[in-house]
């Protein structure tokens, strides 16, 4: 196979059309905020939210704390792109909403509102096939409903806010717990200034059939969104998670700032479902870890389309014998776009597993980077990892690279690792092409090949959408 | 109403390969054009089909008298023009099935769905005259094909496509004699009246099973003899030494 390329750096035509075929979640309604917490972050702004979300005392000094370590954090700029330095934390408005509860029928959600959601699909999709919906909307849950034979059977399933209050209990004792705060500076960002997000808990040997899902949505402009999510499946419990997120392309750049929390407890199995699709100028620093107790798994699935800059590097801790994590993800970047993905795997028992398959397809003068991190230490014995991460690159002007970290003690372990660098080549295109398929599908089919055997980890729901957004973005990919 | 090449000058880089070709194949025949390697007979295939390596200088190809010089790969695709490959390419993840789904798909009318049922119904009996094993559809397009397969596939595609002039490209080659005979038996279903057919090729024994109406022989970018069906019997006698002696009758 040759590696050829002829296509040209991309015009300014194909730059319009990608962002046209940005239109599902490019819209929004006018702003109506009861509380809004002003632009720029202070003690002030985070007393504000703690004010008018009633927090308990633990939590606001739980904020103020986070605040100061996100002050005395420096950018990671020494080994991530520059690019950061374009966020300008005293721009951003930390807080909106209109002071609404969560409600548990559509038709109670305001108008604005649930045609947003209406327009991303989100009550058709529960309808379909899921088991529980939280839809976020700027700072706060709009919507939240869970089967009512799951809430029979213990299923939490609520916002961080009504998590935090109403199931302390359960919640504290992992909150923060899985991600210190002082992980990284976003971390701590987030653990200053977060609103929103799921948190849930499956009881011991509950198997969840259907997924539960949040979708976050971000309406306004130079707005950040915190959302915080804790899950915790007990023992021998069975959940999938999925979330979903859009934004409109303002002007303007937006922050997106997630911590995810996942603890899998004795025999335990917790599915993450991601598919990201921010417009194209959004922050998304996310932080995601998960710890697998003995016997437990975690496996995070990872889809990022969309946002200027995604960084991202879900994480396992497998803290039990036999534990088991695993990510599968997939990134395209687009120009504009630079997808900055990856895992961390951190064995602490014996006879953990971990697998990790990456693959990014980078489009145009998109970025795709592969950071890994896997750490087996030297007291432990029958560790085993695979890391395999294949790039894809469409034009000649793409960029892709990869930093694997990994460090294995001992000799007691099994790790395997694989990676790969390949391009659409010219023949392949041209064979397509003389099938009577045309230069932009013979592309996306060729892309959808390449990711065609982990789109198949995804739910069928989203692995139907997965490939129409991949339709979409690589429609405007050829010259 | 045929596929008409005049005068034809095509390059590869700066370097001349089809010096002036002419030939002309009328619906419902089949022409082979056989040569020694380095003529051009490749290349024409190619130049035919509309690879971008090549680039036309001059002269004229037409398929009822529509230009397709003017017209992209794809597009020429979907005015019926076929071309099997010498080295079909390999394409990673995208099963045979709905590699030829997506190339039917391309044929309707945009927002037009295709008939899931009939379409493997078409697909089964197809591959059933060539003796291909069901699990075939699910594999990815020619990987891991043996040379067999890979020829078979060219032809499954060629029968669901049902193109109007289809170009065979040396497509004996690595085929063993049962092999041949099912590749044959394929393009022997596909003859029609109204269907026009080039088969290039070395060896004269592909053409025991696919029998031409006519023979041209190619050389320096020329097709430098014409004749009928024996003329491939002579030149498997006698070889291409001719060519360098300049007994040379012009078609």
């Amino acid at each position: 196979m040759s590696y050829d390329t002829t296509i040209d750096t991309i015009d300014q035509e194909t730059q319009e059309a990608i962002d046209i075929d940005r239109t599902k979640g490019d819209f929004s309604y006018p702003e109506k905020h009861k509380y809004d917490a002003g632009v720029g972050l202070s003690e002030d702004t985070i007393n504000y939210i703690s004010d008018v979300k009633n927090d308990p005392d633990w939590v606001r000094a739980f904020r103020l704390k986070a605040y100061e370590t996100f002050l005395s954090k420096p950018m990671p700029t020494n080994w991530a792109t520059e690019d950061l330095n374009n966020i300008h934390f005293d721009k951003i408005r930390y807080y909106l909403a209109d002071g609404q509860k969560p409600m548990r029928n559509w038709e109670d959600v305001p108008p604005e509102v649930l045609e947003t959601f209406e327009r991303l699909g989100v009550p058709e999709q529960e309808r379909a096939f899921l088991a529980g919906v939280e839809a976020q909307y700027d700072s706060e849950t709009a919507y939240s409903s869970v089967k009512e034979e799951l809430e029979k059977d213990g299923v939490i399933f609520v916002n961080s806010t009504e998590g935090l209050k109403e199931h302390e209990e359960v919640f504290r004792p992992w909150f923060g717990k899985v991600i210190p705060t002082g992980d990284n500076k976003f971390s701590a960002l987030n653990s200053a200034v977060f609103s929103g997000g799921s948190f849930i808990y499956i009881p011991k040997g509950l198997k969840v059939k259907h997924p539960l899902q949040a979708y976050f949505r971000i309406n306004s402009e130079n707005f950040g969104q915190f959302e915080r999510t804790l899950i915790i499946a007990d023992e021998g419990a069975e959940v999938m998670y999925m979330e979903g997120c859009t934004a409109p392309k303002f002007e303007s750049t937006t922050l997106h700032s997630a911590v995810v929390e996942l603890v899998a407890m004795k025999g335990a199995k917790i599915q993450y479902v991601t598919v990201q699709n921010w417009s194209s100028n959004v922050f998304n620093l996310v932080t995601k870890r998960g710890i697998a107790h003995e016997d437990a798994e975690v496996r995070w699935i990872d889809c990022n389309i969309g946002s200027r800059l995604t960084m991202k590097y879900p994480g396992v801790v497998m803290k039990g014998e036999r534990a088991r994590g695993e990510v599968i993800s997939i990134a395209l970047a687009n120009s504009g776009q630079h997808q900055d993905t990856g895992a961390k795997m951190i064995h602490a028992a014996n006879n953990t597993t971990s697998n990790v398959v990456s693959k990014s397809i980078s489009v145009g003068e998109g970025r795709a980077t592969y950071r890994g991190q896997v750490l087996i230490p030297k007291h432990l014995k029958g560790c085993k990892n695979n890391t395999e991460c294949d790039a894809l690159m469409i034009n000649a002007t793409s960029k892709t690279d990869t930093y694997p970290a990994i460090t294995v003690r001992g000799n007691q372990h099994v790790t395997q690792h694989e990676a790969s660098v390949s391009q659409v080549s010219q023949e392949m295109l041209f064979y397509m092409q003389q099938r009577g398929i045309s230069e932009a599908a013979a592309m996306s089919l060729a892309v959808n090949g390449f990711i065609n055997d982990l789109v198949s980890e995804f739910p069928m729901e989203y692995s139907v959408e997965l490939k129409r957004l991949i339709e979409l973005e690589m429609e405007g990919s050829v010259g | 109403m045929s596929l008409v090449i005049k005068d034809l000058h095509a390059n590869v880089e700066d370097t001349p390969i089809l010096k002036g070709l002419n030939l002309e194949i009328p619906k419902g025949e089949i022409h082979a054009i056989m040569g020694p390697n380095g003529s051009g007979k490749s290349t024409l295939s190619k130049v035919i089909a509309g690879h971008d390596d090549y680039a036309v200088k001059s002269g004229s190809v037409t398929m009822d008298g529509e230009d397709l010089l003017d017209m992209d790969v794809d597009e020429r695709s979907r005015e019926g023009v076929f071309l099997a490959f010498q080295y079909p390419a390999e394409v990673p993840g995208v099963s045979n099935a709905n590699f030829i789904r997506a190339a039917l798909q391309a044929r309707l009318p945009k927002g037009e769905e295709m008939d899931a049922v009939a379409y493997y119904k078409n697909l089964y009996s197809k591959m059933d005259v060539l003796e291909m094993d069901r699990k075939f559809t699910a594999r990815a397009v020619n990987e891991g094909f043996s040379g067999g397969e890979k020829k078979r596939n060219e032809i499954l595609q060629m029968m669901m496509l049902e193109p109007k002039f289809c170009i065979l490209d040396e497509t004996d080659s690595g085929l063993d004699i049962d092999a041949l005979k099912v590749v044959a038996k394929g393009v022997n279903a596909m003859r029609s009246p109204d269907r026009g057919f080039l088969v290039i090729t070395h060896y004269q024994r592909l053409l025991d099973y696919i029998e031409p109406d006519y023979v041209h022989v190619m050389s320096d970018g020329q097709i430098v003899k014409s004749g009928g069906k024996e003329l491939a019997l002579e030149l498997e006698e006698s070889g291409y030494d001719f060519l360098k002696e300049g007994e040379l009758t012009n078609a």
